[in-house]
């Protein structure tokens, strides 16, 4: 569906900041999150953890916790399917473990206790025996050939023969003749870098109440980013049939890509059938690091040739990701996003995957693509300082635009990365003086955006008020956004619309909330689905006034005669048409279905001040700006959060986050008091500029704006830290230790 | 787990002193809950001490002030006269935690918890602060700096516990510091620390110096040397590379994930530093 002709369209509802109608269950604590929900009779379930990084299980005796007075069910991996499916196979032995643990809190064993306290007795009964194996937690180690091996037999044909068995996945992308490229180059500079794994650090933990019945029949209600994808997973898993599955999903207490799989759902499943009872799992903090699913770690290699006076004339990158100790398909994003924001002649990227002892990667927000960017944004930063260049001119001469190949195939359309620099270097931001240890970094971002599976259904109710059902968990406002669409295309005030989100019974299927689709794909089928109520209404009015429906109009939320042929009827509103719906065929609703198309990729920029201390290796967020492109921003205040959501999660990543990991293979920091997410007083106030440069693949010009805000900042960050500290910083986080020890020698 | 409001000082001690197996004291409750949620410890008997009389006054004594041990930080920061003595002792403190934990946090508590990155120590061992303790044999006054004797472990007996805090009276000229290193701005643990008291002769120099150190070693430290490198002096230059090197050699840290030995020692040597500029510009110094 293309962006409507009525480009200059004026919107009423669409652009303004309504207020958000889950605001005050929030507030109030009415909300229903993951464990707020209780059930009769129910139990409480817990799961038993592997201590170790790599271990074979021998055998697990768990007669004793079966034998504990209050224990009604224990699982283990034995009771759950294994699914032909290789990708749902993955999650079933990450659920619970079959004959080998791949990481320091996979999942062993589950029990359900009529209390928290005997299921926590219960699991220390459980005897497991181990034998350790050797473990491997660094992707670099891990790709060297006599690298212990965490699972054999999962690499796929492209990877060359003689590899560590961990190597599951080779990409490769780009154009041109880049040898060539180089000579044409005045200087040329590769670099090596680094990233930690890092994680959502959504507040909420993963929680759900669970039952399955004698007759096949279940029930789940939990925290998901995907009510259809928890029902997916659980069917495989439990080997039942997805009809007898119904999924609720709670509100969110977030999510940024981090629940889009399954953890506890399955297990608490299998508890119920088990035991007959509905199974609450409510995961703790230390279980939410050690074992839900982390970003990918990486290792990276970046050079680029840059002419005196500009302009690049050859890239290539080799980025080494490892997702954990399962394949992962997140090295393709990382290697498609590297070099997306330039219009390159040259260009490769190749891209590995290996397996590690460590939880399989969950997407993080633009999955790949932050690592990827902070290595090549750092390494045009330091051509930009080498040659003398200013590094937005620099971004300007060589940005992609309407018509460059993209470094990943395709061409790009209308795109907003020349209007976002330039609003960049417009921006008061960027001319502010810096004082002494202080330095400015900026970088680019990109993300795809997604479109995918949506059905929505709008229906009018019979006192003139909407009501619409779609089926994608609301993570980042889209409730809102989606009731101001439908509001701006049927002609009503947005308090007479109300969004709520579907279980997996009452809609069709829907992709889960990921890929910034959400406010552009549902958005979509909730315009096209008010159209399909609007020509029935219009019907209707015509069936009415007894003239034909094609002399029908709708404008401003009332049908209107199409002209003086059609005869001098006054507009009949929303609410009169509704009032008699039942007198002229009955209920009047709209549906739509679509596979989206058109998505519209994002770019980004974000300018960022820091002062460094060079005694203690402090950084300190000076000033911070985000731009970027909207497409149009259906409620800005939701756009502007998740631009100023971005930069703070990248802070985090840029300066303190890590996975920390022990030369045993455990997690060092499962916590938050040593994984270091950002504190208000750490920030200063992120400035917003949004950009509207319309999506042709959108009716109102919508693009995703979820992801792209975490791209730019890792490089950003780092482009500023290095200039300040007067060393180029190639390793994330630049946590104070590290930042002094490069600084201090 | 049986949770005790006993009525007396002597009841507290003999319930402690009586119960057999894990016993814990309840004051601010910011540690020891922690850990129980955590399931770090499960222990058998709490005792609740915060009723019993004294426990939350702040009441002057000899020119200096007696802190009661359900004291809370925040208290500390609102009782004017306290923190005009003792400036050090109260910012460190109010370092704890957040505004809603230091509404509960006592420095009885962070004392006894014995974390050698506890926030309010330092500052009381630079102020030679001494804690009055009451057990089942009566009661005892104990220097505060010889009540951690290594991570988690105090050298209270059995059926012991601390009932209030005594800051002695200082002359005109002056005053204290503290300072830690962390990686966020708040919410978070020193990975190292400093705090120096000091006082001025009418000239502005310093005629006496205390410094200790807290987080590179197991218990937080008292540094003598570094003291005495600063005394006689105004802070000139070499004054304060002495104060450094004497700081950085009584440093023993390990390396962890908070930081490396390197980064500890080097970030322990420039606190105390800054730290003495501050506690000298307090005490009316000028340089
Ligand atoms: C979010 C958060 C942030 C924190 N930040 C910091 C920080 O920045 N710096 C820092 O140093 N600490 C920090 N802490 C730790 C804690 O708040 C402090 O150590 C606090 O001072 C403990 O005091 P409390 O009164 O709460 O102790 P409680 O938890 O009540 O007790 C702590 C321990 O002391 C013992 N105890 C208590 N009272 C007595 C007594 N009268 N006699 C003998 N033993 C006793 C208890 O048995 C227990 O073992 C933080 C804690 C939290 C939860």
């Amino acid at each position: 569906m293309a962006l409507d002709d009525q480009a200059k369209r004026t919107f009423k509802v669409v652009g303004t900041r309504v207020g958000r109608p889950d605001g005050i269950d929030k507030v109030t604590g009415k909300a229903a999150y993951g464990a707020d929900i209780t059930a009769p009779g129910m139990l409480h379930g817990r799961i038993l953890r592997s201590p170790h990084a790599h271990a074979r299980i021998k055998s697990i005796d768990v007669s004793e916790a079966a034998k504990l007075a209050g224990v009604k069910a224990v699982v283990t991996g034995a009771d759950l399917a294994i699914p032909d499916d290789e990708g749902f196979a993955d999650i079933a032995i990450n659920c619970l473990a079959r004959d080998k643990v791949f990481y320091d809190g996979h999942a062993v064993a589950a029990v359900a206790a009529t209390s928290k306290s005997i299921a926590k007795q219960a699991i220390r009964l459980i005897k497991v025996d181990y034998e350790i194996l050797p473990h491997v937690t660094d992707v670099d180690a891990a790709m060297k050939p006599d690298a212990p091996a965490v699972q054999e037999g999962r690499a796929l044909e492209n990877v060359p023969a003689g590899m560590s068995q961990n190597v599951t996945t080779r990409c490769a992308f780009g154009h041109g003749d880049v040898d060539a490229g180089f000579a044409k180059a005045d200087k040329i500079i590769e670099r090596s870098f680094k990233t930690a794994a890092t994680h959502q650090g959504y507040i909420e933990p993963q929680a759900c109440l669970a039952t399955l019945g004698s007759d096949g029949r279940g029930e789940v209600w939990c925290c998901t980013q995907g009510q259809y994808m928890v029902r997916a997973n659980c069917a495989a898993v439990l080997g039942i049939e997805e009809s007898q599955l119904r999924v609720i999903s709670s509100e969110i207490g977030g999510g940024f890509g981090g629940k889009t799989s399954t953890f506890i759902e399955p297990v608490a499943l299998a508890l119920s059938r088990k035991s007959g009872k509905p199974v609450k799992m409510v995961m703790t903090r230390d279980e939410v690091l050690r074992a839900t699913g982390p970003t990918i770690s990486a290792s990276m290699d970046i050079k680029i040739g840059m002419t005196n006076d500009g302009r690049i004339t050859a890239a290539r990158g080799e980025l080494r990701y490892s997702g954990g100790a399962y394949p992962n398909e997140t090295i393709e994003m990382g290697a498609q996003a590297a070099f997306a924001a330039y219009d390159l002649e040259a260009v490769e990227t190749v891209g590995w995957n290996v397996m590690t002892n460590r939880p399989k990667e969950i997407p993080y927000r633009a999955p790949g693509a932050p690592t990827s960017i902070y290595a090549v944004e750092s390494v045009v930063d330091e051509l930009c300082q080498e040659l003398g260049l200013d590094p937005l001119d620099v971004r300007l001469l060589n940005a992609a635009r309407k018509g460059t190949l993209s470094a990943y195939g395709p061409t790009f359309n209308e795109i907003g990365l020349v209007a976002t620099l330039e609003a960049a270097k417009a921006h008061p931001h960027y001319t502010a003086p810096l004082g002494p240890n202080q330095g400015r970094g900026l970088s680019c971002g990109f993300w795809f955006n997604f479109g995918g599976n949506t059905c929505v259904s709008l229906n009018i109710n019979d006192d003139g008020t909407v009501g619409v059902v779609e089926g994608n968990p609301d993570i980042g406002g889209s409730r809102a956004s989606i009731s101001m669409m439908a509001a701006e295309e049927l002609g009503v005030p947005y308090e007479k619309v109300r969004t709520v989100i579907a279980d997996t019974s009452a809609l069709g299927f829907n992709d889960i909330t990921d890929g910034s689709r959400v406010t552009f794909a549902v958005g979509l089928a909730t315009i096209e689905a008010a159209r399909a109520a609007i020509r029935e209404m219009c019907r209707r009015a015509a069936k009415i006034w007894g003239i034909d429906e094609d002399a029908v109009l709708w404008e401003d939320g009332a049908a209107v005669p199409a002209g003086p042929n059609a005869g001098t009827h006054p507009p009949m509103t929303l609410a009169e048409i509704a009032a008699v719906a039942g007198n002229t065929g009955g209920p009047i609703a709209g549906h739509h279905e679509v596979n989206a198309d058109g998505a519209g990729v994002s770019f980004g920029v974000h300018l960022v001040d820091t002062e460094v201390d060079p005694e203690t290796g402090a950084t300190k967020i000076l000033r911070y700006t985000v731009f970027q492109d909207a497409g149009k921003a259906v409620h800005p205040d939701y756009v502007e959060g998740q631009m100023q959501g971005g930069a703070v999660q990248g802070i985090g990543w840029a300066l303190n986050e890590e996975y920390i990991y022990g030369e045993d293979g455990r997690l060092q920091n499962a916590g938050f008091l040593d994984y270091r997410i950002p504190v208000a007083s750490d920030l200063p106030e992120i400035e917003t500029v949004i950009l509207e440069i319309p999506n042709p693949g959108h009716p109102y010009g919508v693009r995703g704006v979820g992801e792209t805000p975490i791209v730019p900042p890792l490089a950003a960050i780092s482009n500023a830290v290095s200039r300040a500290a007067g060393v180029r910083m190639c390793e994330l986080p630049m946590s104070p230790p590290r930042l002094l020890k490069a600084m201090t020698g | 787990m049986r949770y005790v409001k006993p009525e007396s000082y002597e009841a507290a001690s003999a319930l402690l002193a009586a119960e057999d197996g894990i016993a814990r004291i309840l004051t601010g409750g910011t540690d020891v809950l922690v850990m129980l949620k955590a399931e770090m410890v499960e222990p058998d008997l709490m005792v609740d001490l915060k009723h019993l009389p004294g426990m939350h006054d702040i009441a002057a004594e000899d020119g200096g002030f007696r802190i009661g041990a359900a004291v809370s930080s925040a208290e500390l920061g609102e009782h004017a006269a306290l923190k005009a003595m003792w400036p050090g002792v109260v910012e460190g403190a109010e370092l704890i935690g957040s505004t809603q934990v230091q509404n509960r946090a006592t420095i009885v508590g962070n004392l006894c918890t014995a974390s050698p990155a506890a926030d309010s120590v330092p500052g009381l061992v630079t102020a030679n602060a001494v804690a009055r303790l009451h057990g089942p044999h009566g009661t005892r006054d104990v220097p505060v700096v010889e009540i951690p004797v290594s991570p988690g472990k105090t050298m209270l007996a059995k059926g012991e516990f601390i009932t209030s805090i005594y800051l002695p009276a200082r002359p005109v000229g002056a005053s204290d510091a503290y300072l830690r290193f962390i990686p966020r701005t708040e919410m978070d643990i020193a990975v190292s620390s400093a705090a120096v008291s000091l006082e001025l002769d009418a000239g502005g120099t310093i005629t006496a110096a205390r410094v200790a150190i807290g987080a590179v070693a197991p218990t937080v430290r008292l540094v003598a040397d570094a003291g005495a490198a600063i005394v006689g002096t105004k802070l000139d230059d070499d004054a304060i590379a002495a104060l450094i090197a004497a700081t950085e050699a009584a440093c023993s840290p390990i390396t962890d994930k908070r930081g490396t030995i390197e980064f500890r020692t080097k970030t322990a040597g420039v606190l105390a530093k800054r730290a003495a500029h501050i506690a000298y510009s307090r005490a009316g110094g000028k340089t």
